[in-house]
């Protein structure tokens, strides 16, 4: 199980899945209507660092979040 | 240091304190950078997000070049609400010669801008609006969009 977090802006609640790397967690997404806006401008974190790429190993537990377009200031 | 408070920042308070702070470690230069919130768009104030992990994490890698630079680097932001002509922003450097301290504010303002992970909203008609338009899409984002 890994929990995915939706921050700032994004109105969602967590989402707990049973998922084993980010492609399936897209797929996942994807058919989501409400996040139709947001999966093309968020950045992704797994356990608080910034990753770059779908092709991501997830472990029990991890933690992930989809962070929207920032404007800090 | 980094300092996070709920609410508009007391600036002059916040100046004097980091400047006595190191009135006697031996910099030439104190470069602050204040964020002032403008009376435009018929907005009642700001309020801001933050997602305090990253943004710390970001802050050190900022902290570990100023060293590198023989400086130092603060800032301090408000979460939730500031309204107009309140601060919600202090970034400020120290550093023992001016022109290290006056490129290194502006590359840190500019990729605080950038990469800092704090959400802004317009405060109207007492509504909290996403300010979606001003905002700053996160390096490496996108790519849970895709489509196979």
């Amino acid at each position: 199980m890994v929990k995915v977090e939706f921050l700032g802006p994004i109105q969602k609640e967590p989402l707990e899945l049973e998922i084993t790397n980010l492609k399936q967690l897209a797929d996942i997404l994807q058919k989501d209507e409400e996040l139709a806006q947001w999966l093309e401008n968020s950045a992704v974190a797994v356990n608080d660092t910034l990753v770059r790429s779908l092709d991501f190993e997830l472990k029990e537990n991890d933690k992930i979040s989809l962070l929207p377009p920032v404007c800090g200031g | 240091m980094l300092y996070l408070y709920d609410g508009a920042l007391d600036v002059p308070n916040i100046l004097k304190t980091w400047y006595e702070a190191e009135a006697s470690s031996n910099y030439g230069a104190y470069i602050p950078f204040v964020g002032t919130v403008r009376d435009e768009s018929q907005i009642e104030g700001l309020s801001f997000d933050i997602y305090e992990p990253i943004l710390k994490s970001w802050f050190i890698t900022w902290e570990q070049k100023a060293k590198e630079k023989g400086a130092i680097i603060k800032m301090a932001h408000s979460r939730g609400d500031v309204m107009l002509h309140e601060s919600s922003y202090i970034a400020a450097v120290f550093s023992p010669k001016r022109r290290v301290a006056l490129e290194f504010i502006d590359a840190f303002v500019e990729d605080f801008k950038a990469s800092a992970p704090i959400w802004k909203y317009d405060l109207k008609n007492g509504k909290r609006i996403y300010a979606s338009d001003r905002s700053t899409a996160l390096n490496g984002s996108g790519i849970l969009g895709v489509k196979k």
